[in-house]
């Protein structure tokens, strides 16, 4: 336990739902990006993942959306603090998308429109865990929040959920994405309070 | 997938953790009657950047905490670090910093963070600073980084209030837009003016935002920090006038309006 700030109370709530350390609970939807918001219309859109051997498997967006797809109710943890629970996705799971691809790699680095990039071991995009998303709250995602679409991690802090997703290339070595050069960890385990780089 | 389930990665080497410090406030300046500027000293505080925040952990009696993230006011000055803190009104955190925190007692406060929405002393091309509100914060930090490492990077800040009295630093953003060669300061109000103002209240739109921001050939960097509506349309007017996408980075606060 910390030191004691006097006076300080808090707002206890008679049910606290069960967050990872440090968080709270938000009602809203807040936005963080490092930049503008790329508008990328979907008749332009593919999603690409690149094995380690340069071999590129590509969808369009119909491509995409004729994949089978998923409805995820998940709870997502910000690093800046704050979790909402029980928000309601549609999109395609990582496992179907990889299903066809020869690798054995152990990295991955999500890309976007935009530029955006942050880094993942492959394992954490497998076992029904990851999906590329684009629907929220049964409506089209949002650009602000990553439309057309996004990924969705929602076991690791939500920077990895890359917005604006375009692909995913896969290593045999690791290699820090936008934030993770930026100082924070690299895997992003919010239950273990992985914010920071050392953490 | 071909081959069998894998071991997750191994950790690569371990960098050290940014630990917790037991910072105590010194002084305390209320800004506006709703935010107040904590100057804490935290021995041991290992500097920081202009544009980086802390985040801040409250602890109750009986072992409670929360925590929220406050970016930093001031640039780099030993163990000063100094805050801006808007209270929220039906916040946790803010009404505790602004109102009950009283100067001798101590907080815990863990940083610096953020590596991105940053501006470094020897930086010289030219640089544009948007705020919307309490988004002034980290770019004053910016504007007093400037003065205190003799930069004479090129620097345009419109700041963006609803009325005269919500603006942060006032005089002293008054007596800079003066003092400071180099520093262009503009204001905008969206709901109410000072008496005698030019312009009726009105929201930063695309005509003005060319006038006051750098044309985009000059290639400034581009700082916007503010609500997440107010920054994401200034991020796509920049966009809209020519400004690289890359160039403009980004620091937003609240949900979206949808």
């Amino acid at each position: 336990m910390g030191i004691v700030s006097p006076g300080f109370h808090g707002r206890r709530r008679s049910a606290r739902p069960h967050l990872p350390p440090g968080q709270y609970l938000e009602k809203g939807f807040p936005v963080l990006s490092a930049g503008p918001t790329p508008r990328v219309t979907r008749d332009q859109w593919e999603f690409v993942i690149t094995n380690e051997v340069g071999r590129r498997y590509r969808w369009t967006w119909q491509e995409f959306l004729a994949l089978p797809g998923e409805t995820p109710t998940v709870d997502i943890h910000c690093v800046t603090q704050w979790s909402k629970l029980d928000t309601v996705w549609q999109g395609v799971s990582l496992d179907v998308l990889l299903a066809d691809v020869e690798t054995s790699a152990d990295f991955a680095v999500a890309y976007s429109y935009g530029g955006y990039t942050t880094n993942l071991p492959l394992d954490d995009l497998l076992d029904g865990r990851a999906w590329v998303v684009h629907r929220f709250d049964g409506n089209e995602l949002d650009p602000e929040h990553g439309g057309p679409a996004r990924l969705l991690v929602p076991h690791l802090y939500f920077w990895k959920s890359a917005k604006w997703v375009r692909g995913i290339r896969l290593l045999s070595e690791d290699e820090p994405g936008f934030w993770e050069a930026a100082g924070y960890h690299e895997r992003g385990d919010p239950w273990l309070e992985q914010r920071y780089r050392g953490d | 997938m071909t081959g069998p389930p894998r071991e997750p990665a191994a950790r690569r080497t371990a960098a050290a953790r940014i630990p917790w410090r037991v910072a105590r406030l010194a002084e305390v300046r209320d800004e506006t009657p709703s935010a107040r500027t904590l100057v804490l000293d935290v021995p041991q505080w290992p500097g920081h950047l202009a544009g980086q925040r802390v985040d801040v952990r409250l602890t109750a009696e009986d072992g409670y905490t929360a925590r929220r993230s406050y970016s930093l006011a001031a640039p780099t000055d030993g163990a000063r670090v100094v805050l801006t803190v808007q209270r929220v009104a039906d916040g946790e955190v803010s009404p505790y910093l602004t109102q009950v925190f009283a100067v001798g007692d101590p907080v815990e406060i863990r940083g610096p963070i953020g590596g991105w929405f940053v501006w470094r002393p020897q930086d010289r091309e030219p640089v544009l600073l948007v705020a919307g509100g309490s988004g002034i914060v980290p770019l004053m930090a910016m504007v007093r980084a400037r003065v205190a490492a003799a930069s004479r990077a090129p620097f345009r800040l419109a700041y963006s209030v609803r009325t005269p009295g919500d603006t942060y630093y006032s005089e002293e953003l008054r007596h800079r837009s003066r003092a400071d060669a180099g520093l262009d300061v503009t204001r905008i109000y969206t709901r109410a003016t000072p008496p005698d103002w030019p312009v009726p209240p009105r929201r930063l739109g695309l005509a003005e935002l060319s006038t006051v921001a750098w044309p985009a050939e000059f290639a400034p960097t581009c700082y916007v920090c503010g609500p997440n509506s107010f920054v994401e349309s200034v991020a796509d007017m920049l966009v809209a006038l020519g400004h690289d996408p890359a160039r403009v980075r980004t620091e937003r606060f609240g949900p979206s309006g949808r």
